[in-house]
């Protein structure tokens, strides 16, 4: 079947909600307006106003009320329109979803699905285009999802609402419109392991989300100078899969991690940490970073495409790494 | 209450009266004998007592099913308790001991009890009204009656969370009970310092939502308004409001040197000390001999032992176990 990421995460939501009455999705414009990213589009006709909920403008408010609902019994999606909005629900989601189980000693779990929009390139500038996902793969208690793939899109979330505890999804913004094949009967996947989406015995592009299109063109083109590099995706931010990042390490003793965040104190530092510490004498070169310039991310189209990684950067990374041959 | 009315309710029901009077006591006891425990190092942390407010708890809790729904905050002991969580697993909790409710995770500030619905103990200013909204919400969907009840200080009056809840519920005509304990400081702010509105009850009414104060020192009044307020929301009144109007005689923590209010306000309030008003107004009903008082004290007095008691013979969790709970491990509900 042809469809779109987009496509793919909304019948994943038409098909939670048919299979679980606790299910509801609620956020700001997923019903009328049929979602700020069209996502939701046609579910409020659907299902109705009583599951597919519009709210106000209030971040912590129905952040907060989808883990009040969540501690009652129900199982709510709730969309935040852009990571960059989540910063007003952050102490719902780190003091409360993160927490709870923990310092109720085990008796009150969060069976919370919070998604949002994250990432740049479409010149949003510095309020719209960050990628924050790191952040909060920073924070014990909740599992942290990064669909990049047309089959993640349409199956990370059942998994994700089966999941006793808070799970985020993080949607890259220029991922939703990528149009492709998923084969009819498409369902839940796992949310524990990384995925190689190229094979390769030279290099290891480590990588996630939105930026897995320009990593798996940058191997392309890596490809067109003899350099057979190996692409893994991680899907999943927290926890991280560590044995396939040490597997594709030991495979191919370079790694360049790819990571739309900032370098300092990312993501990206803790890859390359954990290489170290995991597969330092299976490295025949230091570990390298391809990550967004240290800015907020600028509006200009030639400034913001200069401020994200670029299969430019990322093969230049990836040939230093392998020696600079060809 | 007017004295008339008082002694109205006391000739009509006085055993239920005594009841109310030795669940104000059960508290007031039990947090004497935290700070004690916390002058001999025994409780660590954080430590708010609720000295001076137990008329609201009590009256509010009074009201409320088994089945229903409590929100509150760092300052709840006296709210597990009476919601019924028992004093040696609080106390055992307080003393960061295996056997507390939330297995020495939680301490002080952060007290749950799933058997009761008592979710939490919030140390976030404001952080609880949203959950309140869910818990109520996950009901209204699930067309279940039950009420999720949010206690909060004035304080949290100021936080966009406040707004952001008291909208959403009455938007969405939910079964929530507001009780903001508007005992005049958050910390040493007066409210007259953080808010230019301090009619808070009119605050709440601006969301549509049904709200009055009630004087927060006499349990009666408090318990008249909270039934009042809770058959109105289990009856899908929507959402209310109670603004309880108190006073908390000792300091914010432990670390409070109170230089923001006069000893002579204090001493004023504690004129008005629930425990002592209720239990005149029984005395001078004849609905309480001093024998019967001597119980009563005999009473709670070994509650508290037992839940010293208790918590002293704990153990400590292991610190093998130091990880577990922040991933559930049961299997998906
Ligand atoms: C969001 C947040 N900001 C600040 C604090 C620090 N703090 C703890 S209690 C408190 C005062 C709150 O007063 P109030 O809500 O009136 O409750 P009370 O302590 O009087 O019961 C403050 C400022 C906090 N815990 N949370």
């Amino acid at each position: 079947m042809k469809t779109t990421y987009r496509e793919a995460i909304r019948a994943a939501i038409r098909d939670a909600m048919q299979r679980d009455e606790r299910v509801f999705l609620m956020g700001e414009d997923v019903g009328r307006y049929g979602g700020g990213f069209a996502v939701s589009l046609g579910l409020l006709e659907e299902f109705g106003p009583r599951r597919i909920r519009d709210t106000p403008l209030s971040e912590a408010g129905f952040v907060g009320a989808g883990i009040g609902a969540a501690l009652g019994g129900m199982r709510p999606i709730v969309e935040i329109m852009t990571v960059n909005f989540s910063l007003l629900a952050l102490d719902q989601i780190v003091n409360n979803a993160a927490t709870l189980l923990h310092m109720s000693g085990g008796q009150f779990n969060v069976p919370i699905v919070i998604r949002m929009t994250t990432g740049g390139g479409r010149q949003l500038a510095a309020q719209h285009s960050h990628s924050l996902e790191g952040w909060i793969a920073h924070i014990p208690g909740l599992r942290v999802l990064a669909p990049a793939t047309l089959e993640d899109a349409r199956g990370m979330l059942w998994t994700a609402l089966e999941d006793p505890d808070p799970v985020l999804i993080f949607e890259h913004g220029s991922l939703y419109n990528v149009a492709g094949e998923l084969a009819d009967d498409a369902g839940a996947v796992d949310t524990d392991t990384a995925a190689v989406r190229r094979a390769g015995a030279d290099v290891s592009l480590i990588t996630y989300g939105g930026t897995l299109p320009t990593v798996l063109e940058a191997a392309e083109a890596l490809a067109n100078d003899d350099i057979d590099a190996e692409v893994l995706d991680l899907r999943t931010l927290r926890p991280l899969d560590d044995d396939a990042i040490v597997a594709t390490v030991e495979k191919t003793h370079r790694a360049v991690v790819i990571d739309e965040g900032w370098r300092s104190g990312g993501i990206s530092a803790e890859l390359s940490a954990r290489i170290t510490e995991n597969a330092f004498f299976d490295l025949d070169a230091p570990v390298a970073r391809v990550c967004s310039e240290e800015v907020p991310v600028p509006y200009a189209k030639h400034l913001e495409r200069a401020a994200l990684p670029s299969v430019e950067r990322i093969v230049a990374a990836a040939r230093e790494a392998v020696g600079a041959r060809g | 209450m007017t004295e008339d009315e008082t002694a109205q309710a006391i000739a009509a029901d006085p055993e239920h009266v005594r009841g109310l009077l030795r669940q104000m006591l059960r508290v007031r006891r039990l947090e004497e004998e935290c700070v004690e425990l916390y002058s001999a190092s025994k409780i660590r942390g954080f430590l708010h007592v609720y000295i001076g407010e137990e008329a609201v708890a009590a009256g509010v809790m009074s009201v409320l099913a088994a089945d229903d729904a409590v929100v509150a905050t760092y300052r709840e002991h006296g709210h597990a308790l009476l919601r019924g969580v028992p004093a040696t697993a609080i106390m055992a909790e307080m003393y960061g001991h295996a056997e507390g409710c939330c297995r020495g995770r939680g301490g002080s500030m952060h007290l749950f009890d799933a058997g009761t619905r008592f979710y939490g103990g919030n140390a976030i200013v404001a952080g609880g009204l949203p959950l309140a909204v869910g818990l109520a919400l996950a009901d209204k969907m699930a067309g279940r009656h039950r009420v999720t009840v949010c206690f909060f200080g004035e304080g949290a009056v100021a936080e966009g969370e406040f707004h952001e809840s008291l909208n959403l519920a009455a938007l969405w005509d939910l079964p929530v009970l507001f009780c903001c304990e508007n005992n005049l400081y958050a910390m040493g702010t007066a409210l007259e310092r953080s808010e230019s509105q301090t009619d808070i009850a009119l605050k709440a009414a601006v969301y549509e939502v049904s709200a009055w104060a009630v004087d927060g020192m006499d349990v009666l009044a408090v318990e008249e308004a909270a039934r009042r307020a809770v058959d109105a929301v289990r009856g899908g009144g929507g959402p209310h409001f109670l603004e309880l109007r108190t006073y908390r005689f000792r300091a914010h923590s432990m670390f409070d040197p109170e230089r923001y209010r006069e000893k002579a306000e204090v001493e004023r309030w504690m004129k008005r000390d629930p425990i002592v008003l209720l239990r005149s107004a029984l005395e001078a009903s004849g609905a309480l001999s001093s024998d019967q008082w001597e119980a009563l004290e005999q009473e709670v007095a070994a509650e508290v032992r037992d839940a010293v008691a208790f918590a002293e013979a704990g153990t400590l969790e292991p610190v093998e176990e130091l990880t577990r709970f922040v991933y559930s491990e049961r299997s998906p509900r």
